[in-house]
């Protein structure tokens, strides 16, 4: 049987969905035989390619977020997202109660940060926009929430996936935190 | 004409970031910058939150080591009530660090590096992974997933979940460790001592040899910073800073973590949303110093237990003076800090106090004005609150284990760029010496972007007049 690609990125987030991933320890060694992993921050693949299923972390936070998000929907068949950030804006949401110059402002003039300095510009860097959850710029198929989902959730996800189901969480494994 | 090249995303990081190489007329490598393309704002959106949510908070800047956080900040929250630890409490926060120590370094080692030593950097990049390694070598992979595994399952007893426990908490501990925890622990603890062993000897066969790389490879003199106890031994969760210099010579002798502003200052730079920090004295930028295992490796005289002093002592042999410069000496540091945590796990649950009940102290507020210190994984994580006398949060300042490295992390690729690119020539194995370069200190671009942002990797290359020749990646 033709193994299952996979496609996964982080957006705005701590990487703690892709460590909770990481924690199916010997289980992800089983994984191994029926998926493949694609583009990834866990692998050295830097684009996106057509796969099966897209899964996404972290909120939409800047212009660049938002065109991976799209990136990563246009080449999958199923796009389940990790965490609460993905799902609904998770602990970024908090920085939408002040404004981004606010934010640059006490960032770039803290008690260690040396008088004089001034706010990047440049063009290198995406500008802040508004904390998105992911459903807001691209379709989502499957929601597996959690800060971060526990290992068992993600486990109990992928394998509905392989199954050619669209994961629903049962009550034990619905949890925000 | 001159160019420039990206490298976006840098992968098998952890977090986000792209390099641009500007090259020279001649297509030599005239300049090098690792961008920090992303700002969270938690240094603003915490103020006006009361200070004990900062423990819940600030581990959300970080899944990779979300403990540092929760720990800098539950220190940070003691000095606001003033209170001292109870001896359990103390050593349930110390194990939790140790078992972060523990799964962190094994992540970075199995997970995100061992495929560049195991494989060789220019090796194929569609099995220079996790997966590759599980298909080539099944038996060293288990190793390094249940090295991984045997941490998080103790930050789990400590604090129900393995990323973003509710362990600690002001003045203490939310739970005490039970019997039957404490004993699943120490009943893996010699196999976790041995693996650690075995991880240390992979490092010290790829330095032997690799020698000449070793020493040559992103190796340039810089200043090192790091907590010590009174013994100079590397210290994690207390203890003093201690700053050398490029011979070893000591800069600063124990200063208190708590006056950090005396020595350590941020400068910005346009070109990356990650902040410059150096050391005071020395000005910008000859002030860089370096953090994590290698910054304490120079910094400290030693570990405290057995095994892990050996191979301390061992390795100061490798160069002169005994500073070890060379960014791949990363790794073998780190495998040694793992080595040291698991021996700490061990003489820690040995003792009977492990499973104490007493592990709280309360208070009303006292200060308002708190400073947290610890070593992280990767260097020194300092979290400063300022709160009103209800124990609002009014101010924060982070700085964070990546920021500190941030200098040395843009003069590893500026050397490895000029190094590896000649005349123009760029191939995908460049691409990724550029990024192993990166990945020896473990850059956690989650935790460094908390302030803003992202980083995956991608090489541009510029032409002298500014213009983008090519992008390039490694497909």
């Amino acid at each position: 049987m033709a193994k299952v690609k996979v496609q996964t990125a982080w957006l705005d987030s701590c990487s703690g969905c892709h460590m909770s991933l990481l924690d199916l320890d010997e289980a992800l060694i089983a994984l191994a035989d029926k998926l493949e992993f694609g583009s990834s921050p866990i692998t050295d693949i830097k684009h996106f390619t057509p796969c099966d299923v897209g899964i996404l972390e972290g909120s939409i936070s800047n212009k660049h977020d938002e065109e991976v998000a799209k990136e990563l929907r246009a080449n999958c068949k199923i796009l389940m997202v990790l965490g609460d950030c993905a799902g609904f804006g998770g602990i970024n949401n908090m920085r939408n109660l002040f404004t981004t110059s606010d934010i640059m402002a006490r960032y770039y003039a803290t008690e260690s940060t040396a008088k004089g300095n001034v706010i990047p510009t440049s063009k290198e860097l995406p500008g802040l926009t508004k904390v998105r959850p992911v459903n807001q710029v691209v379709k989502v198929d499957c929601y597996v929430p959690g800060c971060p989902p526990s290992a068992g959730a993600i486990l109990y996800a992928l394998n509905e996936l392989l199954s050619g189901r669209i994961p629903v969480l049962p009550g034990e494994m619905m949890r925000f935190d | 004409m001159g160019t420039k090249i990206v490298i976006e995303p840098v992968s098998r990081v952890e977090g986000h970031g792209k390099v641009a190489v500007y090259l020279n007329e001649r297509g030599h490598v005239d300049k090098a910058q690792l961008h920090i393309t992303q700002v969270r704002g938690f240094e603003k959106f915490c103020e006006g939150r009361l200070f004990n949510e900062m423990l819940v908070i600030t581990p959300r800047i970080c899944g990779i080591c979300p403990v540092s956080h929760h720990l800098a900040a539950a220190k940070a929250c003691d000095e606001i009530l003033n209170v001292q630890l109870t001896p359990t409490a103390e050593m349930l926060r110390r194990l939790l660090h140790y078992a972060q120590l523990v799964q962190s370094h094994a992540l970075h080692f199995f997970y995100l590096a061992s495929p560049d030593l195991l494989f060789g950097m220019e090796s194929d990049p569609a099995s220079r992974n996790i997966i590759g390694v599980i298909a080539a070598q099944p038996e060293l992979a288990r190793k390094g997933v249940a090295l991984r595994a045997f941490g998080q399952k103790i930050i789990e007893y400590l604090g129900e979940k393995r990323v973003h426990p509710n362990a600690a908490i002001p003045g203490g501990m939310n739970k005490a460790l039970a019997q039957s925890e404490r004993e699943l622990i120490a009943g893996q603890i010699d196999r976790v001592i041995a693996d650690s062993l075995l991880a240390v000897n992979l490092v010290k066969d790829y330095i032997t040899k690799n020698k000449a790389l070793v020493d040559s490879f992103a190796s340039f003199e810089s200043s090192y910073m790091g907590l010590v106890d009174k013994n100079n031994n590397v210290e994690y969760y207390d203890g003093k800073l201690m700053l050398k210099d490029t011979n070893g010579i000591v800069l600063e002798d124990k200063f208190d973590p708590k006056d950090y502003l005396n020595y350590i200052e941020e400068k910005v730079e346009d070109w990356s949303y990650l902040k410059f920090p150096y050391y005071k004295k020395f000005g910008y930028p000859n002030g860089m110093y370096r953090v994590g295992p290698l910054g304490r490796f120079n910094a400290a005289e030693g570990h405290s237990t057995p095994l892990a002093n050996y191979e301390f002592q061992e390795a100061r042999k490798m160069a002169k003076n005994g500073i070890l410069q060379g960014s791949l000496y990363y790794h073998l540091a780190r495998m040694i800090e793992m080595l040291n945590a698991a021996e700490q796990i061990k003489i820690l649950v040995q003792n009977e106090l492990i499973c104490g009940k007493d592990i709280w102290v309360n208070s009303g507020i006292v200060n308002q004005e708190s400073v947290g210190v610890i070593e992280a994984p990767r260097g020194t994580l300092i979290h400063h609150y300022k709160v009103d006398k209800s124990g609002k949060i009014q101010k924060v300042n982070l700085i964070v284990s990546t920021g500190h490295n941030n200098l040395a992390m843009n003069r590893s690729v500026f050397d490895v760029a000029r190094e590896y690119i000649k005349d123009g020539k760029v191939t995908e194995g460049v691409l990724n010496r550029i990024e192993v370069a990166i990945r020896c200190y473990d850059p956690c671009f989650s935790c460094s972007t908390h302030a803003l942002g992202h980083m995956p990797l991608e090489l541009t290359i510029h032409e002298a007049d500014g213009s983008v020749r090519e992008v390039l990646s490694q497909q």
